[in-house]
């Protein structure tokens, strides 16, 4: 750890996330902690090597960094947001390399959306805010599904999903509800008062981390949205709604232009589109369980 | 750390020799990408390079990590390219009953003449020229068109007007896309005086696309000669870049290099062009032919002292403003330009007024 903190607050690390590998320099004890604690799995290099991104997370130096520390995200040099409190440093990390990603990583269509994987096969869970996808994500890879991703579901030209072995970030009750869920789930620093309430994040499982490089085909595009006291269904969804969904949680979905209508058509094609309510997490996960169930019998 | 404030000398700053050179590329090291990419990614210059790479075969063989970077900033340079031809079409459509000929210029130009210079090219707006006794009417149509002003100060409004040698930005309502309304290509104040009549008077007609111009080839590589030397390097090298590839595509226009220096001279351009053939020449080893280079350095070539002092700035203010390309002069070089280019703008009594205003009268934007 303390070799860690000095690395970070010199040369940097590079810290491989299977798709990318992001250097990051940062003299602000927290990220060290975060980086030690949530990407404990996550390989870290040290060599000097070609980095997709290159990232530092420092103290402004101004008049407030007495009275209210603060801490900004620098992208190679060039600060695309505004400061924060310092106290959110890992956090903004975190939304940092998002950024990151959705900017420059058109490689991929990107959607809004969470990726699990089992047995093989692969579940893109798209949702705006709110529906309750990262905990149903967070729930599901402590019940055995893979993590290929919490917040961007990376297809490639070939159809596939890209996995980035990131951590999940738990907002507001969702951080109490998997403390509850799995018991065995890492779950770092928990900060306050952020533009998206109270936040923390969840490490990813090992296994995740260590297949990192390990596409997945896609089998299913699941809406889910979370209703308390709602028993768990699941309905089929209209390959055609299903699209119009994806599309709307797509990043890059005008950008990529007729290619990303090619790539979602082909998804819609090979996969199974439903919409999911659900008010349990374990009923959730025997529903997700017996999907993959039927997926692995028949093909 | 060796490649990271590597020395300044230009011509071997990482993207400018990738570009330049990119069968070398072949043998690039992880650590050497690492710069290129920071450094074209800076420069707006990585669709560039990937075209570059394409026309070369060398793409092929880059690692799988970069040649990823190359293709995202390809997709945003095409997605681009489309919205400027959808633009342009709006424009023209906007424009139908003015009866005036729709001049394009820099990068719409490029990309509806379907030039090498539009490949892997960023655009910020969309850039006209109309001859300035049909501005108001131009404005009018754009205006009815869903086209707003941008700027909405008074002071501002009448510094486009009385001395620029365009009209303030105007906005799409819907769209967000800016259009630069010209009527000249210096402003009507600047040291240098291209006369605009002899620009329309050679403008050419896209044969593809009816009722839209281009200026003419050596005035297409004057004009972005005269806006680089004479303005501002936030995008300096991607335009040193433009140009180059303009002289090579105008290579075999016939009469092109013979006319090149009369033409700049006749439009009182010939030290912006001295600036652009030896800066491509040393950048982009641009095969400009020696007799060219002989004629414009007769007529056009600094004393001795101001070259020296030009090109310590040139040097820095062309590279990426990037890091690994800082030394301890680039933020002085990059004021000094900037300086220049209001020197080069307005005669003293006017600059001294303009700045006495932006000081006295600060926008909101810088007073908040």
């Amino acid at each position: 750890m303390a070799e860690l903190r000095r690395r970070l607050a010199g040369p940097g690390i590079y810290l491989s996330m299977g798709a990318f590998v992001t250097h990051v320099q940062s003299a602000i004890p927290s990220v060290a902690e975060g980086i030690h604690q949530i990407y404990h799995d996550a390989q870290i290099l040290e060599e000097q090597r070609f980095a997709d991104f290159h990232v530092a997370l420092e103290r402004p130096a101004s008049h407030r960094r007495w009275l209210r520390p603060q801490v900004i995200f620098r992208f190679d040099g060039y600060t695309p947001f505004k400061p924060l409190p310092v106290n959110q440093a890992f956090a903004l990390f975190e939304w940092g390399l998002n950024w990151c990603i959705t900017t420059h990583a058109h490689q991929y269509l990107i959607i809004h959306a969470a990726v699990i994987e089992k047995e093989g096969f692969a579940a893109i869970l798209p949702a705006p805010p709110g529906s309750g996808k990262s905990t149903l994500t967070a729930g599901l890879v402590n019940r055995g599904w893979r993590l290929l991703s919490d917040e961007l579901g990376l297809i490639s030209k070939a159809g596939l999903i890209q996995p980035v072995a990131r951590p999940v970030s738990l907002k507001n009750e969702s951080i109490e509800v998997i403390r509850h869920f799995a018991s065995e789930a890492c779950i770092g620093r928990v900060v306050k008062d952020t533009l998206k309430g109270t936040v923390s994040h969840m490490r990813a499982p090992t296994e995740s981390v260590v297949r990192a490089h390990e596409q997945a085909r896609p089998a299913w595009v699941v809406f889910p949205k979370f209703d308390t006291g709602t028993a768990a269904t699941l309905k089929p969804m209209a390959p055609a709604q299903a699209f119009l969904g994806l599309a709307r949680n797509a990043f890059n979905y005008s950008l990529l232009a007729e290619d990303g209508f090619r790539r979602l058509a082909t998804l819609m094609d090979t996969t199974t589109a439903y919409s999911f309510h659900y008010g349990n997490l374990e009923e959730a996960a025997s529903v997700f369980n017996a999907l993959a169930e039927q997926q692995r019998a028949y093909g | 750390m060796h490649w990271q404030n590597s020395s300044v000398h230009t011509a071997d700053c990482a993207i400018i020799r990738a570009l330049r050179e990119p069968t070398g590329l072949v043998q690039a090291s992880a650590g050497e990408w690492d710069v290129i990419i920071r450094q074209g990614r800076r420069a707006d210059l990585l669709a560039r390079l990937h075209w570059t790479l394409e026309q070369t075969g060398v793409l092929n063989t880059l690692p799988e990590a970069t040649r990823a970077h190359l293709e995202s900033a390809q997709v945003i340079a095409r997605k681009q390219a489309g919205a400027v031809k959808w633009e342009v079409r709006k424009i023209c459509q906007a424009l139908v009953n003015i009866g005036a000929p729709l001049i394009l210029l820099k990068g719409a130009a490029y990309c509806m003449g379907g030039l090498m210079a539009s490949q892997g090219r960023i655009f910020s707006d969309v850039d006209i020229m109309v001859p300035k006794t049909c501005i108001d009417q131009v404005e009018a149509a754009l205006m009815l068109h869903g086209w707003v002003a941008t700027q909405h100060d008074a002071y501002d409004q009448r510094y486009y007007r009385t001395w620029m040698h365009e009209i303030p930005p105007l906005m799409h309502l819907k769209r967000q896309s800016v259009i630069d309304v010209h009527h000249a290509i210096l402003p009507e104040t600047a040291r240098l005086k291209p006369d605009p009549a002899l620009l329309l008077a050679a403008a050419q007609a896209i044969p593809s696309e009816p009722g839209l111009f281009t200026l003419a080839p050596a005035d297409m590589v004057l004009h972005s000669a005269s806006h680089l030397f004479c303005g501002e390097f936030e995008h300096g090298l991607r335009d040193l870049s433009d140009i180059d590839l303009l002289l090579r595509e105008f290579d075999t226009v016939a009469g092109f290099w013979d006319d090149l220096v009369p033409r700049a001279q006749r439009l009182d351009l010939a030290r912006p062009l001295y600036y652009a053939l030896h800066w491509a020449v040393r950048l982009f080893a641009t095969p400009v032919p020696s007799p060219v280079l002989h004629e414009i350095d007769a007529c056009a070539r600094p004393s001795t002292p101001a070259k020296q002092l030009m090109n310590t700035l040139l040097q820095r203010a062309l590279v990426p403003d990037h890091v690994s390309c800082h030394d301890a002069l680039s933020v002085p070089a990059r004021g000094l330009l900037y300086a220049r280019a209001h020197w080069l703008r307005m005669p003293a009594h006017l600059l001294a007024y303009h700045l006495a205003h932006k000081a006295l009268f600060p926008p909101h934007s810088a007073a908040n």
